[in-house]
């Protein structure tokens, strides 16, 4: 092994600290009890070419339920235990405005992480974000613009909306640590490459509030946590 | 040169006056039962205003005519000088615009001045940027109260209703579009959220600002079915252009069936 070969292996072995002790790994279910508040269908009439795109009237988002009660777009991370992560991926992610809904409903990223708004609608949208902590902004986007091109620099769940579309209404959590995940339409999420450490584990959900779970993580092994929100009424 | 222009008056002054007598654009079918009044007014304010335009653009034209070219002396002025040809024209406008409103007077107090009957549909109508909403006061017939602090459009409670607390609000039915039965009055009762808008029908001929803080209303009949447009004509910013929403005028029946399938979602 030549010295250049060693030292870079040497690099990322400092680099991953869970490939030097064994990674971790938590999974689990995200579910509800009680009987959730029934979605209401999208009248979007007054913009036909969104209203097209489907054929019975898609409902309102806040409450995505699937088989056995599971709970979707709910956002698991780790609030604590872990490092602040300052340094933000180079990879985008991106929401896109599509049928005049926002897809995803729910986008997790990072604090800095580079947010492209795509809009491959036929009619105009204007996104805005309803930041607190990080600046409030809204742009206007005409069809066959490129994506736009955003960023918050600091942790936030923000509620977005359109200001030309009343019904469209998506979140952002911009967190600062790279183990999170939004579960999927049976409930379930992963948080893998857990490196050894007492973690708290936050699981939010846009109406249902926020829940907690401390976790233990030993070596590489795999550690199950589920989360189960009561479902409100109205 | 002077004759040229009195030649170019006369026919700028037929050639818009043509289609207007030809009726080359007709105004869009009406569908209300006070419509006629409101066409009826128009056509005599058409004609009035036309036949004053046609006159005066052809007496302008004959006075260039018979002055083009002279270079002798001053020309003859108006009899008594220029204030009595001021008070003359004063006259003369006051009285037709006087006329028009006293014939108009009854089209408009038709609809602004003669409350709705009492078994009219209530209606209400929301304006918000950039959407109409329309809510239905359910079986119950009554309205429940609104909580501008409850409104969450993303979850469809674009008039702030309290269903958790009030029990009125229970069955109100919240509609993107304005459904109304066939010749039956209907009350609108409206309210804007933010800032001016307007509700427009042209086949009803109604035209009513939203106006923030006021609880306005208007009252209407349809007299037939089909589906028609409602505009914003008031510019409410970014989206005004956008701002619109369907009135669907059904026959009873279907109205009925249209409301039990609202109420179900």
């Amino acid at each position: 092994m030549s010295i250049k070969q060693t030292s870079m292996v040497a690099a990322l072995l400092m680099a991953c600290p869970a490939l030097m002790f064994g990674a971790g790994t938590v999974k689990g279910k995200v579910t509800f009890t009680g009987t959730p508040v029934k979605q209401k269908p999208i009248d979007m009439s007054k913009e036909p070419s969104c209203a097209k795109q489907y054929p019975t009237p898609p409902t309102t988002q806040t409450i995505v339920t699937g088989e056995g009660d599971t709970l979707e777009n709910v956002v698991v991370y780790i609030s604590a235990g872990a490092p602040d992560e300052t340094t933000a991926p180079t990879q985008a992610v991106t929401f896109e405005q599509k049928g005049c809904r926002y897809m995803p409903h729910v986008l997790a990223m990072r604090v800095n992480q580079e947010l492209k708004v795509v809009n491959s609608d036929q009619t105009s949208h204007n996104i805005h974000p309803l930041a607190k902590v990080n600046r409030e902004w809204n742009k206007s986007q005409p069809p066959g613009t490129p994506p736009l091109s955003e960023k918050f620099d600091k942790e936030e769940f923000i509620s977005v909306k359109c200001n030309v579309h009343p019904w469209m209404r998506g979140y952002f959590a911009v967190l600062k640590t790279s183990h999170y995940d939004v579960s999927k339409d049976n409930g379930s999420f992963a948080l893998p490459n857990l490196p050894p450490g007492k973690y708290t584990l936050t699981a939010w959900h846009e109406d249902y509030g926020t829940q907690t779970a401390d976790v233990m993580i030993a070596g590489s092994e795999t550690k199950n946590v589920n989360f189960a929100f009561k479902a409100k009424a109205f | 040169m002077g004759k040229l222009f009195a030649v170019v008056v006369v026919v700028i002054a037929i050639a818009s006056a043509v289609p207007i007598v030809m009726h080359t654009w007709a105004p869009p079918v009406d569908i209300s039962t006070h419509g006629h009044a409101i066409d009826e007014q128009l056509k005599d304010t058409m004609v009035e205003a036309g036949i004053s335009f046609l006159g005066a653009q052809l007496v302008l034209a004959f006075f260039v005519w018979q002055v083009a070219g002279r270079k002798d002396g001053p020309i003859k002025t108006f009899p008594g000088g220029a204030r009595v040809m001021v008070i003359a024209a004063i006259l003369l406008v006051g009285t037709e615009i006087l006329a028009l409103g006293v014939l108009g007077q009854k089209a408009w107090a038709d609809v602004y001045f003669t409350p709705a009957k009492p078994d009219a549909l209530q209606v209400q109508a929301q304006a918000g940027q950039f959407a109409f909403y329309f809510r239905y006061p359910g079986v119950d017939g009554k309205f429940g109260a609104l909580h501008p602090d409850k409104i969450d459009e993303g979850n469809s409670n674009f008039f702030g209703l309290d269903p958790e607390h009030d029990m009125d609000s229970r069955d109100d039915v919240v509609t993107g579009e304005l459904a109304i039965p066939v010749n039956r009055e209907v009350h609108l009762l409206m309210h804007a959220k933010d800032v001016g808008h307007s509700f427009y029908v042209r086949e009803l001929r109604i035209q009513q600002d939203f106006v923030p803080g006021l609880d306005l209303s208007v009252h209407f009949t349809a007299t037939q079915t089909g589906r028609y447009e409602i505009v914003c004509t008031q510019l409410c910013g970014l989206g005004h252009y956008n701002m619109r929403a369907y009135l669907s005028v059904l026959s009873p029946d279907d109205f009925d069936k249209w409301m039990k399938e609202k109420a179900a979602q």
